[in-house]
């Protein structure tokens, strides 16, 4: 099982896998933001949790239909259904492999930009908990809207449509933890919200992923 | 390790292609499945290897013994051979990819990244996979297509060494591989005639 989460991470580092292609587009959210907005540090600081969030979110966005598709394309999918490894541990080393490539290096990079929109340093623990915590549940939820998107020419206009309502709960209790955290409210609940999304993501959406998959094979 | 096939009808996109196919590949043996293009040699074959359900009829064989090659090979371009090679090695639980590489002539370019192999090259690349998988039976979707002549001799001496081993291989090809052990099934008779009435879901899944 090692040997495909392996294989990922090396397809994603070499010429043209797409690593970085993310946290790209993050930083170029982030530092566009004040252009667009205005130079007012106190506006900014203000709207800095949740730019930073929405700008994780679509940096996540943009790399979903590269989890299987690439995959469903040469054929390897095919070859890895009938494979040991059953689809379920297979769409999950996808959405682990998609998450190291994509959502942690965001979580890395989201207490740098942070200082571009002038974020008080209070707020970065709970901004790096925040992100920490919800991307996980992107990579898993994208797994299961590119599972369902899979064989589809130009997939990923239909994909992001499918996937947006479902990033919205992770995108409200995440951006929550990182506004409340910053102004030195209690952080609890929303924290909690934003573990159980992830968790039941993590728990649900594999099988789901797997039997969509099962049926786009065929 | 058998395969036994008993009265399969099969669909292709909704449309009953192929019913009341019958056949058996016992250890050692090698079945070839001919017919016109169309007639549904790759469906029989993806049925068979569990990615497609069956119409009706049977398919018995242990799923977690056999090995499919499909038209598209799987191979990741960025991805040396032998890299490649073995991915697949491990994921079927084994190592030594150097008997596959020797048997398929491949040893040589084993550090050369798989996207600028030629089309024969990556072939052999996609057939010495069934080598390090270690699995009895062989499902074959047109092996020896953007073969040579010399590259189509070690498939065949490949095949002959499974078969001796204990293998069973299934396999559709339209080009005389040189086998004289193997067991040729044309499957022109038996074509569907009649039109399925409840599958018109089974199209738009």
């Amino acid at each position: 099982m090692i040997a495909l989460l392996i294989r990922d991470l090396r397809l994603a580092m070499r010429a043209g896998g797409g690593f970085g292609l993310g946290l790209a587009f993050f930083l170029i959210v982030v530092v566009l933001v004040p252009f667009a907005v205005g130079p007012q540090s106190s506006l900014l600081s203000t709207i800095a949790p949740g730019v930073l969030w929405l700008g994780a979110l679509l940096a996540c966005l943009l790399s979903l239909d590269r989890i299987l598709a690439l995959d469903w394309e040469d054929g390897s999918l095919d070859l890895l259904a009938v494979s040991p490894l059953p689809l379920e541990a297979v769409v999950s080393l996808k959405a682990l492999a998609h998450w190291l490539t994509t959502g942690l290096p965001l979580v890395l990079a989201a207490p740098v930009l942070a200082v571009l929109l002038n974020m008080p340093s209070e707020g970065y623990e709970p901004l790096i908990m925040s992100l920490l915590l919800g991307t996980p549940a992107l990579s898993v939820i994208g797994t299961f809207g590119a599972a369902l998107t899979v064989g589809l020419k130009r997939g990923g206009l239909l994909l992001s449509l499918l996937v947006l309502p479902l990033y919205v709960p992770t995108l409200i209790f995440g951006a929550e933890v990182a506004r409340r955290g910053m102004v030195g409210l209690e952080t609890t609940v929303p924290m909690l919200m934003l573990g159980g999304i992830t968790c039941g993501a993590i728990a649900l959406l594999p099988f789901a992923s797997a039997a969509v998959l099962r049926v786009n094979l065929r | 390790m058998s395969l036994i096939v008993r009265d399969m009808a099969i669909a292709r996109g909704g449309v009953p292609v192929l019913q009341g196919v019958s056949f058996d590949v016992q250890p050692g043996q090698a079945l070839v499945l001919r017919g016109p293009n169309g007639i549904g040699k790759t469906t029989l074959l993806r049925c068979v290897a569990g990615l497609q359900p069956v119409l009706s009829g049977q398919v018995n064989t242990d799923a977690d013994r056999l090995a499919y090659v499909a038209h598209a090979d799987g191979i990741k371009s960025v991805l040396s051979v032998a890299e490649n090679l073995s991915f697949w090695a491990q994921i079927f639980g084994k190592s030594d990819i150097s008997a596959a590489l020797e048997a398929y002539q491949l040893a040589a370019l084993a550090d050369r990244p798989a996207g600028l192999l030629s089309a024969g090259q990556k072939r052999r690349l996609g057939l010495a996979r069934l080598l390090v998988t270690g699995r009895q039976l062989w499902i074959m979707d047109e092996p020896t297509v953007s073969l040579d002549g010399e590259a189509v001799h070690m498939f065949a001496s490949a095949i002959r060494m499974h078969l001796s081993g204990g293998g069973a291989a299934l396999m559709a090809t339209h080009i005389d591989l040189g086998l004289a052990e193997a067991q040729v099934l044309d499957l022109a008779p038996y074509r569907a005639t009649t039109m399925a009435g409840d599958a018109f879901d089974e199209a738009f899944l």
